[in-house]
C-alpha cells in the first residue's frame, strides 16, 4: 500500500507537468478531485464578427494545474529577476511581465506548438511558454554563456523554436508577424503566426501597414494587441484617439478579451486559431491585461497610476489567483496540493537564479560571431587599423 | 554629482582580460583582442567601478552673463525654457516630454508654458518627425524629442526625404528650418543593442540637415539654442552618459555657440585629436596621457557640429601637427573618421607623417556584455597615439 501511494504520488508529480499524462487513479487524498469542470467566460465584445469564441469551456484538472504551475513559475521568475535587477546582476533593460501571465498562457494552450509566435520585449513569458527552460532565461537576462541567446541578447532578445522574439523597436515585430504568416500560407502546413504588440504599438504606423497586407492576401496571422492601460507611462486615453483596439484592424475582424482570465484566453486563442486555419484572413485579438510592475525596471510604476489600483487589480482580478480559486471550489485540486507546486517553483527558480549567477559571460571571441553568415571566416575591423578580430559565424 | 554607473561583472570578465595581455593568437594568424604589454592595462581596478571616462568641466563662460551650476539636462531644460519664453511660436513635442521626459529635460515646461506649447505624442517616431516638418513649414519653432536615437530609423525617411531637402525641391518656396530634432546618443554603460547607438553617419550622408553634438551642458544650451535659431532643420544628439555625469557652471541667459565651427580645447604640436560628445572628454585623458608618457604634445578638437563640419580647423591642425586621430563609439566602417580622414588626406596629404588612424567602435551590432570591450576607450587610443609617434 505504501509503495502503491508513493508511485502514485511520483506520478501525479510528473504528470503535472507532462501534457497529456492522465494520473486518475485513485489514492489516499486524490480520490475527492474532480477530474474536469465547466466554466463560464465572459462574453467577448466582437467586430465584424457574427459569433464569438464560446461562453463555456471545460477544464481538466490537469490542464488546470499545468496552467497553474506555468503561470506560476513565470511569476516568481518575474519576481526573481527584479531581485537580481535590484542586487545588479542583471543590468540594461528588463521590462518584467507579472499580472500578464493568463496571456502567454492562454494563448499557448489555444495554439499548438508547431505554430509561431513573434512578441515585443516584455518577452520573458512568452519565451518560457515556448519552451525555454527558465535556467536559460535567467541567464540570458545575466548575459551568461547558458543563455537562450548564448548572453548576447539580453532581457528585450530571446528566441525559441518558432519563436521570433524578443524584439526592441517598438512595432517592429509586426510586419515580421505578417510575414511569417505568409511563409505559413505558402508553405501549406496549416500553421498560424500569432503577433503580439502592446497598445503604445498599436499607434505605430507599420502595424497598419501589417493589417493591410495581411488582410488583402488572408494571411493566417492573428495579431494580437496586449493592452496593459499603459504605454510606458502614458494612460490609453491620452495615447490614442480610440481606445477600441479590437476595432483598430477596421475590415480585419476582432474581439476584446478578458487577459485575466486564462480559459477565455484560451478560448480566443482557438477560436481566432479555428478562423484563420480555416483560411479567412487575419484577425485580431485585443486582450485586456495589468502589469503591476512599472514598464522596466527603472520605472516605479506608480508616478503615473495609483498603488491603490494595482492593489485592487492584484486583490480582484489576479490570474493565477483566479485559477486557483477556480480550482479548489470546484475541488479540482487541493490547497496542499497547490502549496506543493508552490515550494517545487521556489526551488526551481532559485537554482536557475544560482546557475545565472555562476554561469560563466560569453567569450570574448563571441564578440564578432554572428554578424554575417560567413563560410570562411570573416575579418572584422576592430577599433585600430591593425587590430582584426575574427568572425566565426 | 552621479557618476555614471558602469559595472563590469566580477570573476568571468577579470579572467578573460588577464588571458588578454598574454596575448592571444588565433589559427589563422589573426591577433584576438590583443592588448600590447606595453600598455599598462589596469583591468579590473581600472575599471571595475567606474565609467570609461571622467569627465573634464568647461572654465566658467564669463561673456554670457549669471551662471548657474546645471548638469546636461538641466541646460538642456534651460535653454528650451529661454527659447520658449522668448519664441511665441515654439512648441516642444514627443514622447513622455510633458512630464518632463524620460531624462528630464522638459521638466516644469509644461507647468510653466501651457499644455499646446508642450505636449505628448503618441509612439510614433514617423509621425513626430513628419509632423514636426509639417508644423515648421507652416512656421511654428517645432522642437522634437526622439526618445532614443536608436528610435530615429522610422523617422530616417521624413528626415531625409522630407526635410532635408525641402528647401531644395521646392526652390525656396518652402522650407522647415524651424524644425529641431532632440535625441539622446551614445553609450551609457548598459545601454546594449538599442539604447545606445551613435546614428550620426547616417545622416551625415545626407545633405540638407545639421548634425550637432555637444560635449557638456555649456556646449549644449549654446548649440541647441543655435540650432533651434538655425534656418535648416537641425538635429541635436545629446549624449546620455552626461545627462547627469556633467556638471559645469552655465549660463542662464540664452546664448549662442557658433554652428560649423569645431573647438580646439588644447593646443598642440605632435598629434592632432578630433572627438565629438563623450569621446572628447576620453581624448583629453589620451593627450594628458601621451603628454606623460611620450612626452607628446596633442592638440585636442571638439568636432561639435558633425555636418557641415568645420574642415578649415581641422586641416589646419594637421598642418601643424602632421598626425591625426579620430575617435568614435560609432562602428568604423562608413563612420564619420572615414569622412573626415577622406577629407584631411586630400587636402594635407604632404604634411602627414603618419596615415591617419581611427579608434572607433567594432564592426558589430552594440553588443549587450561586451560593451567595454566594444568601446574605444582610452587605452586604445593610447595605443594609437603611440604607433602614430612611432612610424
Amino acid at each position: 500500500m505504501q509503495n502503491m501511494l508513493t508511485v502514485i504520488a511520483n506520478a501525479f508529480k510528473a504528470g503535472a507537468k507532462i501534457n497529456g499524462s492522465r494520473v486518475m487513479v485513485s489514492a489516499r487524498s486524490f480520490a475527492d478531485f474532480t477530474p474536469q469542470a465547466s466554466f463560464d467566460i465572459k462574453r467577448c465584445d466582437l467586430h465584424r464578427l457574427d459569433e464569438g469564441p464560446s461562453v463555456q469551456t471545460v477544464l481538466t484538472r490537469e490542464d488546470g494545474l499545468k496552467y497553474y504551475r506555468t503561470m506560476q513559475t513565470m511569476r516568481r521568475m518575474e519576481l526573481k529577476a527584479d531581485q537580481l535587477y535590484k542586487q545588479k546582476i542583471i543590468r540594461g533593460f528588463c521590462h518584467l511581465y507579472d499580472g500578464q501571465e493568463a496571456c502567454a498562457v492562454g494563448i499557448e494552450a489555444g495554439i499548438n506548438p508547431t505554430d509561431h509566435v513573434i512578441t515585443a520585449y516584455r518577452a520573458h513569458g512568452y519565451t518560457y511558454t515556448r519552451g525555454v527552460p527558465v535556467k536559460e532565461i535567467m541567464a540570458e537576462l545575466t548575459g551568461r554563456r547558458g543563455g537562450v541567446a548564448k548572453g548576447k541578447g539580453g532581457s528585450m532578445h530571446m528566441y525559441a523554436t518558432n519563436f521570433y522574439g524578443g524584439n526592441g523597436i517598438v512595432g517592429a515585430q509586426v510586419p515580421l508577424g505578417a510575414g511569417v504568416a505568409l511563409a505559413c500560407q505558402y508553405q501549406g502546413k496549416n500553421e498560424v503566426c500569432v503577433t503580439l504588440y502592446g497598445d503604445g504599438a498599436a499607434n505605430q504606423g507599420q502595424i497598419f501597414e501589417s493589417f493591410n497586407m495581411a488582410a488583402l492576401w488572408k494571411l493566417p496571422c492573428i495579431f494580437i494587441c496586449e493592452n496593459n492601460k499603459y504605454g510606458m507611462g502614458t494612460s490609453v486615453e491620452r495615447a490614442s484617439a480610440s481606445t477600441d483596439y479590437y476595432k483598430r484592424g477596421d475590415y480585419i475582424p476582432g474581439i476584446r478579451v478578458d487577459g485575466m482570465d486564462v480559459l477565455g484566453v484560451r478560448e480566443a486563442t482557438r477560436f481566432a486559431a479555428d478562423y484563420c486555419r480555416s483560411g479567412k484572413g487575419p484577425i485580431l485579438m485585443e486582450l485586456q491585461t495589468y502589469r503591476y510592475h512599472g514598464h522596466s525596471m527603472s520605472d516605479p510604476g506608480v508616478s503615473y497610476r495609483t498603488r491603490e489600483e494595482i492593489q485592487e487589480v492584484r486583490s480582484k482580478s489576479d490570474p493565477i489567483s483566479m485559477l486557483k480559486d477556480r480550482m479548489i471550489s470546484n475541488n479540482m485540486a487541493s490547497v496542499e496540493e497547490i502549496k506543493d507546486i508552490d515550494a517545487e517553483i521556489r526551488k526551481e527558480i532559485e537554482e536557475a537564479a544560482q546557475f545565472a549567477t555562476s554561469d560563466p559571460e560569453p567569450p570574448l571571441e563571441d564578440l564578432c560571431n554572428h554578424i554575417f553568415y560567413n563560410d570562411a571566416p570573416l575579418e572584422v575591423r576592430g577599433t585600430n587599423p591593425w587590430t582584426r578580430l575574427k568572425s566565426m559565424s | 554629482m552621479a557618476a555614471p554607473r558602469l559595472f563590469l561583472r566580477t570573476l568571468g570578465v577579470k579572467s578573460s582580460l588577464t588571458g588578454l595581455t598574454g596575448g592571444v593568437h588565433g589559427s589563422l594568424g589573426f591577433t584576438l583582442l590583443k592588448l600590447s604589454p606595453g600598455c599598462t592595462a589596469k583591468p579590473t581596478a581600472q575599471r571595475r567601478h567606474a565609467a570609461h571616462f571622467t569627465y573634464h568641466p568647461d572654465p566658467v563662460p564669463t561673456q554670457y552673463g549669471p551662471t548657474q551650476k546645471m548638469n546636461l539636462f538641466q541646460s538642456v531644460t534651460s535653454a528650451l525654457d529661454n527659447i520658449l519664453a522668448s519664441d511665441p511660436t515654439a512648441v516642444i513635442f514627443g514622447e513622455d516630454v510633458a512630464f518632463g521626459g524620460v531624462f528630464r529635460c522638459t521638466v516644469g515646461l509644461r507647468d510653466k508654458y501651457g499644455k499646446d506649447r508642450v505636449f505628448n505624442t503618441p509612439l510614433c517616431e514617423q509621425g513626430i518627425v513628419g509632423f514636426g516638418i509639417g508644423a515648421a513649414a507652416a512656421g511654428a519653432t517645432a522642437i522634437a524629442e526622439i526618445q532614443f536615437a536608436d528610435y530615429i530609423y522610422p523617422a530616417f525617411d521624413q528626415i531625409v526625404n522630407e526635410a532635408a531637402k525641402y528647401r531644395y525641391r521646392s526652390g525656396n518656396l518652402f522650407d522647415c528650418g524651424k524644425l529641431t530634432i532632440r535625441s539622446p546618443w551614445g553609450c551609457v554603460g548598459h545601454g546594449s543593442l538599442y539604447h545606445s547607438q551613435s546614428p550620426e553617419a547616417f545622416f551625415a550622408h545626407c545633405p540638407g540637415i545639421k548634425i550637432v553634438v555637444p560635449r557638456g551642458p555649456v556646449q549644449a544650451k549654446g548649440l541647441l539654442l543655435s540650432c533651434i535659431e538655425d534656418k535648416n532643420p537641425c538635429i541635436f544628439f545629446e549624449p546620455k552618459i552626461l545627462y547627469r555625469a556633467a556638471v559645469e557652471q552655465v549660463p542662464t541667459e540664452a546664448y549662442h555657440i557658433p554652428l560649423s565651427q569645431a573647438e580646439v580645447l588644447q593646443e598642440g604640436s605632435d598629434l592632432t585629436l578630433v572627438a565629438w560628445g563623450t569621446q572628447v572628454h576620453v581624448m583629453r585623458e589620451v593627450a594628458a596621457m601621451a603628454q606623460e608618457k611620450l612626452g607628446v604634445s596633442c592638440e585636442l578638437i571638439d568636432l561639435q557640429t558633425i555636418l557641415p563640419w568645420d574642415t578649415e580647423t581641422v586641416c589646419k591642425s594637421v598642418v601643424k601637427t602632421g598626425r591625426l586621430l579620430i575617435s568614435h563609439e560609432a562602428p568604423v566602417t562608413g563612420g564619420f573618421a572615414a569622412e573626415i580622414s577622406s577629407t584631411v588626406q586630400e587636402e594635407c596629404f604632404l604634411n602627414l607623417e603618419a596615415p591617419i588612424s581611427r579608434v572607433c567602435g567594432y564592426d558589430t551590432p552594440f553588443p549587450h556584455i561586451f560593451e567595454p570591450f566594444y568601446i574605444p576607450d582610452k587605452w586604445k587610443c593610447f595605443e594609437a597615439v603611440k604607433r602614430m609617434i612611432n612610424y
